[in-house]
């Protein structure tokens, strides 16, 4: 009978110390889901990775979205500037990496800086934190290639301050410098978004930005300033209704119960291993009292007291 | 309040009651609510690009890969027209195409549309296109104003390219301020230069073109690249041509400014000017906002833009600023500010009520509604180089939006708890309870065999 018992104790304590090992493993296995997320989507709708986008948007408006895992490789003159969008989520740390195969350095007339800027989904400049933005090449210089790692995306920030938020962000490829004559010259561009992280990574906990960072790029409707109190209702219903907007995160699935839990983190799997944990505790420090075993000839109190013999049967039991 | 994350759900096997709640509740199927984007505004019309061909007797010579440079772009547009998607309207103006004299005043008004815009026969068009011989000037103003003509007006984007081998031979007009001025008129015109011929002077003006317009500049050196750029713009007109914003007009004072529904904006902004913006804004509510300037001229190296918001009276909410130096195709920022929830918006409305006794009027009409009304401040630090014209301004773009507003997370864990300390305390308090536990039972035992 206690045996059967222990056994099942023992069962439970094994689970439970199972359960941080796969708790622990949970962060770093976040990461690659959610890259393998996001080119699982990307390959659900186009089966494998998607062909390079051979366009490019000329403004902030006309920015040509990239989807996840996309890649673009854009013929291009010297001296346009090059918009692309893409969706970032929150805790993604994305890299934006960009490479141009110049005209043939016979053609040009000097060295040329070429430039990555990114901006959010409100067109503010965002650092990078990471990765050369400005790549200049010598005239003999067949390729100049640049990078620019955002900070990672935060789940949520203050109004005021100027931090990466879920939402769209633009590439501007633009010539910063170059000789006046090169300019129209064509030039080769790829870029490759890498993305990394995931949800469980970001800051603060708990935050949620209730609507993404996405422009809408509808033409918006002015009211003459004679009439103030009609757009007010106009302007609530706008957002919601036939507003069109550039490239958005994808929405995290939402249910009846994600009011009610925090959703899966690695919390759950800190708190349960720590309920686990402690009750292995308890059953082991229940134990030891229970079963001092090896020290029982040095006469402990329930040696001592086992002695008498009605209380026989009992021992033997304890003794098995 | 409850503050939620929603997150991934875990694939490992569940602990907890929770999961097979979460489990019952996905195999039930309950419907996931679907928040769709919504789908791009459809296009009113078809994405319409007319094709502006230099057929003046330049175009013989024959330096493009060995090729005159007209055969160079008959061949490139026979590719392009067989290419065409089947959704772009499309059209052909020709300039210098018929008057071979030498009369200046005959040659620079010949410019004639060659295709008109709209569904191409292809044959027709190939057949029209292999006809043309250099012949005359080069009327390039004239020929975008009959380019301009030819697409007409619309709430979309039309498109020129202008494949040119030459400087104009005909100003006045001078062709970058006929581009600027299409560009004024606010009727969505790109203009995309293309350039058979590598000297200073054709750069300069076909860069002045494309600049004023939005539009780019690309310096042909072989027939493939030509093929290849046509193409790429023809594909740009049908993937940007519905994207136009709304036209608005500023103002100087907060008062008369125009009220602005979510939406993208165009205006324009002379130097060192300021334009004023008004967006109502509810209790809950954040406002986004976002500027672009872009400076269609020359300029002086450094630069900036800063958007401020403002309540009614002029005190600043928030603002963004963006400076930078160097060539640029546009300086922008953006903010964010949210009303504050509506105890606080209701004190700070009549706190302003009464310490504007004058304004009643337009706090009066703001109260009504229940919404703040937020001022938009755009000004601008370009300076423009010598004599450089400073009418019209600067096309400035303007994207309102407002949505609802993030409160501040409040705690990230809903009772759950992180981290190693946490184990060990944990591990500990089971422990102790554990030997407690059994020390009293062991008393119990002992004290029951006692008796």
């Amino acid at each position: 009978m206690r045996t059967t018992l222990k056994a099942g104790l023992l069962a439970l304590g094994l689970t439970a110390l199972a359960a941080p090992v796969a708790g622990a493993a949970s962060p770093s296995a976040a990461a690659p889901s959610a890259s393998a997320s996001a080119s699982a989507s990307a390959s659900a709708s186009g089966k494998g990775p998607k062909p390079a986008l051979t366009n490019a948007g000329t403004s902030f408006l006309t920015a040509i979205t990239l989807a996840p895992g996309q890649d673009a490789d854009v013929p291009a003159s010297t001296g346009d500037y090059l918009y692309w969008a893409f969706a970032a989520s929150e805790g993604q740390t994305d890299t934006v990496q960009v490479n141009v195969d110049l005209a043939a350095s016979a053609d040009r007339h000097g060295p040329q800086t070429w430039t990555v800027e990114l901006f959010d989904g409100l067109r503010r400049r965002q650092s990078c934190t990471a990765g050369q933005q400005n790549g200049t090449a010598e005239q003999s210089a067949g390729s100049v290639a640049m990078s620019c790692t955002l900070r990672q995306i935060r789940s949520w920030a203050e109004p005021w301050s100027g931090d990466p938020l879920p939402g769209t962000y633009y590439i501007r490829l633009s010539v910063n410098d170059a000789s006046q004559q090169d300019l129209g010259l064509a030039a080769q561009v790829k870029v490759h978004i890498g993305a990394k992280g995931g949800a469980d990574d970001a800051q603060p906990e708990g935050g949620e930005l209730k609507a993404p960072l996405v422009p809408p790029v509808n033409p918006g409707s002015t009211t003459a300033p004679a009439a103030p109190a009609a757009p007010s209702a106009s302007a609530s219903a706008a957002p919601s209704a036939g507003a069109s907007h550039a490239a958005a995160p994808v929405e995290p699935e939402s249910h009846w119960y994600s009011d009610l839990f925090s959703g899966w983190n690695t919390r759950w799997w800190w708190t349960a291993a720590g309920g686990a944990l402690a009750a292995l505790a308890g059953v082991a420090g229940y134990t030891l009292t229970r079963h001092p075993r090896g020290r029982r000839p040095s006469g402990g109190p329930v040696p001592r007291q086992a002695q008498g013999p009605q209380s026989q049967p009992q021992h033997d039991q304890y003794r098995n | 309040m409850i503050t939620t994350k929603r997150r991934r759900p875990a694939r490992a096997a569940g602990l907890l009651g929770a999961l097979a709640i979460t489990a019952g509740a996905l195999l039930s199927g309950l419907p996931a609510h679907a928040d769709e984007p919504g789908a791009p505004a459809a296009p009113t019309e078809a994405p319409k690009v007319d094709l502006v061909l230099d057929v003046s007797g330049s175009m013989r010579a024959t330096d493009i890969e060995g090729k005159s440079r007209i055969s160079v772009a008959q061949q490139s547009l026979n590719d392009v027209i067989d290419a065409l998607p089947a959704e772009t309207d499309f059209g052909i103006r020709t300039l210098g195409a018929t008057y071979p004299g030498n009369d200046k005043n005959e040659g620079c008004k010949d410019t004639k549309q060659l295709f008109p815009v709209g569904k191409t026969d292809k044959v027709e068009a190939k057949t029209a296109v292999a006809t043309l011989r250099p012949t005359g000037w080069t009327p390039i103003g004239l020929a975008l104003r009959g380019a301009a003509q030819d697409l007409g007006t619309g709430p979309t984007t039309r498109r020129i390219v202008l494949i040119t081998d030459g400087e104009d031979s005909c100003a006045p007009p001078d062709p970058c301020d006929v581009a600027r001025e299409l560009a004024a008129q606010g009727i969505h015109l790109v203009v995309d230069t293309l350039g058979l011929a590598h000297d200073d002077k054709t750069r300069q003006q076909l860069l002045c073109i494309a600049n004023a317009t939005g539009g780019t500049f690309t310096d042909v050196r072989t027939q493939a690249q030509l093929t290849q750029k046509v193409k790429q713009l023809v594909g740009r007109a049908g993937d940007t041509h519905s994207v136009t914003p709304a036209k608005a007009a500023g103002t100087d004072k907060c008062e008369t400014a125009p009220l602005l529904a979510p939406g993208v904006y165009s205006d324009r902004e002379k130097f060192s000017e300021h334009r004023v913006y008004r967006v109502p804004v509810k209790p809950g509510q954040e406002l986004r906002a976002s500027v672009s300037v872009t400076p269609d001229r020359a300029v002086a190296r450094d630069y900036g833009v800063l958007l401020q918001a403002t309540d009614l009276h002029g005190q600043e909410l928030v603002r963004g600023t963006d400076a930078g130096s160097g060539r640029t195709d546009v300086a922008s920022t953006g903010v964010r500010w949210s009303a504050p929830d509506s105890d606080g918006a209701s004190t700070s409305a009549s706190a302003s009520a009464s310490g504007a006794s004058g304004k009643s009027g337009a706090s009066g009409a703001s109260g009504a509604s229940g919404a703040s009304t937020v001022c938009l401040v755009v000004s601008n630090s370009f300076a423009g180089q010598a004599g450089v014209q400073a009418d019209p301004g600067l096309p400035l773009e303007l994207t309102v939006d407002v949505t609802a507003a993030s409160p501040a997370p409040d705690g990230p864990a809903m009772g759950l708890g992180h981290g190693w300390i946490l184990l060990l305390v944990l591990t500990l308090a089971g422990l102790l309870a554990g030997l407690v536990f059994g020390w009293l039972a062991r008393w119990r035992i002992a004290v029951w065999q006692e008796n």
